[in-house]
């Protein structure tokens, strides 16, 4: 064992635009160690693995390697000093062989004076040998798409061990294996680290972290809190690091709660909603926390229409709310501003006034003519309404910035006037100004009798702006908290499965 | 990159933009400024290409060679409409052409085997809706992407049409159904033939209910971004199963009318129809990728082609340079919209 770490880190900086990822993160990972990464959604642990894998590059700081200064310009340099990454999504071929997986991109072969031949034999034998040590009957042969998910995983792992590989950075490993498959990976990563790699753990799964980790650095906002070793890690004390910030007062007074306006019971579909049960009052803000992946946006999908449910019942106003498409939805007044307003919110080349009139003029019969008039009004309200800013209602949507463009979605839903409003991550990536202005307008929404289900992963706005804050873990609902007695550590602690 | 809100709409760029386009045009969002831009452009690059024409040589500013020209893009105009809508949509229809083929075919053989002729032109329409239905089935239900999808039932209709004629051309047709292609409206030597009259309104009811029809607006929100329109409560596979239908019995309907002027049914009519109609919507406007393109843009795109394939005519130019010129005329319009789109940000 070396006396200086294998990696070193020294102020690492890293703006997006107006976000800044990452802040003066310093940390030392010593050689052989297998040290784990926590924090919330956005704390900037994705973009500390790009930069060390060489996929984005530091404005600030310095890395270091086995003592030396190096600049990891690309993921080819990142792979040559001996870093690897498994992803949370596999990054494999699934048409392909697993030994043309493992060695892609350095595939053996066989050189007949200036030509290469891919040699078969050998790549199947070397990933044959790999494999092996893994304790798991993998042909090589066979195609990856073939295999379930945790063995694809290994694959993936053996892709990375293929080549000199010091540091293995993995992502949320275990986030889509059951719990017999994570046991899998756990005592392949116990033979890892006996072979001496170092290894990065990333995982929101605090049982896991105090399970194998041998330390932990906590990330938050950007910055690195600390870093516990195996002695001092305990979930209480994790948490309280991940969460520690004071709830900001920049949230509309509200209190809320009338007639059941949704009631959602024993909700179902495929792997990701497993058991989805609450209700929702008129004029209240029912918040929905949970970490990446509890199934928050699934759940409103299959609440919604866009994705067919496998069971359960939902009731809106106390009759059966059964919707096939989004259509039946907004027909009977239910709304749903999408997570990623990019992708699958806006028209991003369309102008505001296309987008502001996106959803009412769907309800119209197959014979309507267009009344640009009303078309203009309906776009000319919502500028004003929300306070959009823009140069004129034909600019296109994409000139506009992103807290200008989540109004005018609100904009287009709200033009509906729905009973339920669905909002899936409503502040993401948007202005401190445009997100005050934002939380007004639910707030006002909310008094005037509508219901908000509000599914955020920004903690302070959960707790700030709801009167009952609902709580997700793997696809259930695991707790109901009232919005005025909920804390941060309780949901936290709620979403990570801690019992508190 | 905002500025305050204010109610002035940003003035169209471009001073060549017409008045009269003004008023009746989509909406200033990039695609349609771009588009409003486009279709002027196209007009000032069709004006001077005609001048040229006519002063360098006599026989472009006559009756007949303009007469000619016109109703030779009369039956692609009304196909175009259709192949406009579905490139609209975020798809394409390159059956067009065999569906084309095979309802002259079905109108000419029914007619020669003595079925009444509104009966055999019914059925002939019916075939190219079953072409458009197929299609609209295998994309929206099946999920086939539309060029294989469309690339398939392209051979199939062809195949169809080849096996039912052995490979010979269907004549002849009775004295009625040709007046349906052959009449001429006006003065003697100077009459237009009917089917221009019957391009120009397929194109303008097109253009017309394209602008205004709620329904059929809603194909820009389709092409344009798919999953938001779903999300948004648009019935998107109701709409693409629609473009497709329309797709087919407009390029049925253009056999009919092709039949008639022809005077027979041709298994090879329509050949290669296809891509020059994508060519033209493409250099009116539209986008492969979808969500954009006017049925204007698409005419002026046929004009231009139809002008510069005139041109080589006229100039004893050898006629194969015209796959060539159409090609690199295509390029020019595609690199253009690239670079515009790039510096718009």
């Amino acid at each position: 064992m070396h006396d200086s770490p294998l990696l070193s880190i020294r102020d690492v900086s890293k703006r997006f635009g107006g976000t800044q990822a990452l802040a003066d993160v310093s940390m030392d990972v010593a050689n052989g160690e297998v040290r784990a990464i926590v924090g919330e959604n956005g704390a900037g642990k994705s973009t500390l693995m790009k930069i060390l894998t060489g996929v984005e590059q530091a404005d600030t700081g310095q890395i270091s390697w086995d003592g030396q200064p190096v600049e990891i310009r690309t993921p080819f340099e990142a792979r040559r000093l001996g870093i690897a990454i498994v992803h949370q999504e596999l990054s494999l071929v699934p048409n392909l062989s697993v030994a043309e997986n493992v060695f892609v991109g350095h595939t053996p072969a066989r050189k007949f004076g200036r030509m290469s031949f891919l040699d078969r034999p050998s790549m199947l034998e070397q990933t044959r040998a790999l494999l092996a040590d893994f304790d798991v009957a993998i042909d090589p042969s066979m195609r990856v798409r073939d295999l379930s998910l945790a063995l694809q995983q290994v694959v993936e792992i053996a892709k990375a061990l293929s080549q000199h590989c010091r540091l293995l950075i993995l992502d949320e490993p275990t986030s889509a294996l059951t719990a017999h498959e994570a046991e899998i990976l756990f005592s392949l990563l116990a033979r890892l680290r006996e072979s001496g790699v170092t290894i990065v753990y990333i995982s929101h799964k605090l049982d896991e972290v105090l399970r194998l980790a041998d330390s932990c650095t906590v990330m938050r906002d950007g910055s690195v809190v600390g870093t516990l070793s195996r002695a001092d890690m305990n979930s209480d004390r994790l948490v309280s690091m991940m969460v520690g910030r004071t709830l900001e007062t920049l949230y509309p007074a509200h209190s809320g709660g009338g007639e059941p306006l949704l009631e959602v019971k024993g909700l179902r579909r495929g792997n990701r909603v497993r058991d989805v049960s609450f209700t929702l009052r008129a004029g209240e803000i029912l918040g929905v926390a949970g970490l990446v992946g509890a199934g928050r946006t699934e759940m409103a999908r299959a609440i919604f229409g866009a994705d067919a449910r496998d069971g359960g019942e939902v009731l809106l106003a106390g009759r059966p709310f059964d919707v096939r498409t989004p259509s039946d939805a907004i027909r009977q007044g239910v709304g749903y501003i999408p997570e990623d307003r990019k992708d699958v919110g806006l028209f991003l080349r369309m102008s505001v006034r296309e987008n502001v009139i996106a959803v009412t003029q769907c309800s119209s019969g197959l014979l309507s003519w267009r009344d640009r008039g009303v078309e203009r009004e309906a776009a000319r309200d919502a500028v004003n309404d929300f306070h959009i800013r823009t140069a004129s209602i034909e600019t296109p949507l994409l000139n506009l910035s992103g807290g200008n463009q989540q109004k005018v979605l609100l904009a287009k839903w709200l033009a509906i006037k729905p009973r339920v409003l669905i909002v899936d991550e409503p502040t993401r990536g948007i202005d401190v100004g445009a997100k005050v202005e934002i939380h007004r307008l639910l707030g006002q929404l909310a008094d005037s009798g509508v219901g908000v289900l509000l599914i955020s992963s920004d903690l302070p706005e959960v707790l700030g702006m709801s009167d009952r804050v609902l709580v997700m873990r793997n696809g259930r609902t695991v707790a109901e908290l009232d919005g005025a007695t909920a804390t941060e550590n309780l949901v936290m602690s709620a979403a990570v499965g801690k019992v508190a | 990159m905002h500025d305050e809100a204010t109610d002035r709409p940003v003035p169209k760029r471009g001073a060549l933009a017409p008045a009269g386009w003004s008023a009746g045009s989509a909406g200033a969002s990039l695609g349609h400024r771009i588009a409003g831009v486009r279709e002027a452009g196209l007009l000032l690059i069709i004006v001077v290409v005609s001048v040229a024409l006519t002063l360098l040589t006599p026989s472009f500013l006559t009756w007949g060679n303009l007469v000619t020209t016109l109703a030779g893009l009369s039956l692609d105009a009304i196909v175009v409409v259709g192949m406009t809508i579905a490139l609209i949509s975020g798809g394409f229809d390159l059956s067009v052409g065999a569906v084309f083929a095979c309802a002259g075919i079905v109108a000419v053989g029914l007619m020669i085997a003595e079925v009444p002729i509104p009966i055999a032109i019914l059925a002939a329409l019916m075939s190219g809706a079953a072409w458009g239905s197929l299609n609209g089935f295998l994309i929206t239900r099946v999920g086939v992407n539309p060029f294989i999808t469309t690339l398939g039932t392209m051979g199939m209709a062809r195949g169809v049409v080849l096996v039912l004629t052995e490979g010979r051309v269907l004549a002849p047709v009775p004295n009625g159904f040709k007046l349906l292609g052959q009449a001429q409206i006006g003065p003697a030597n100077h009459g237009v033939p009917i089917i221009v009259f019957f391009g120009l309104a397929t194109i303008l009811v097109g253009d017309v209910l394209l602008r205004n029809s709620v329904f059929l607006r809603q194909v820009y929100y389709v092409g344009g971004n798919e999953r938001a329109a779903r999300l948004s409560g648009l019935p998107v596979d109701r709409i693409k199963f629609l473009v497709y239908l329309l797709s087919g019995l407009l390029a049925a309907l253009a056999g009919v009318i092709a039949a008639a002027r022809f005077g027979s049914g041709s298994p090879l009519a329509g050949t290669g129809m296809e891509l020059r109609l994508i060519a033209a919507a493409v250099i009116g406007g539209a986008s492969l990728a979808g969500g954009e393109g006017t049925i204007l843009g698409a005419l002026l795109g046929l004009i231009l082609l139809a002008l510069v394939s005139d041109a080589l005519i006229l100039l004893n130019v050898n006629v194969y340079w015209q796959q060539l010129v159409t090609g690199a005329i295509l390029v020019a319009a595609v690199t253009f919209d690239v670079l515009a789109r790039r510096r718009r940000g």
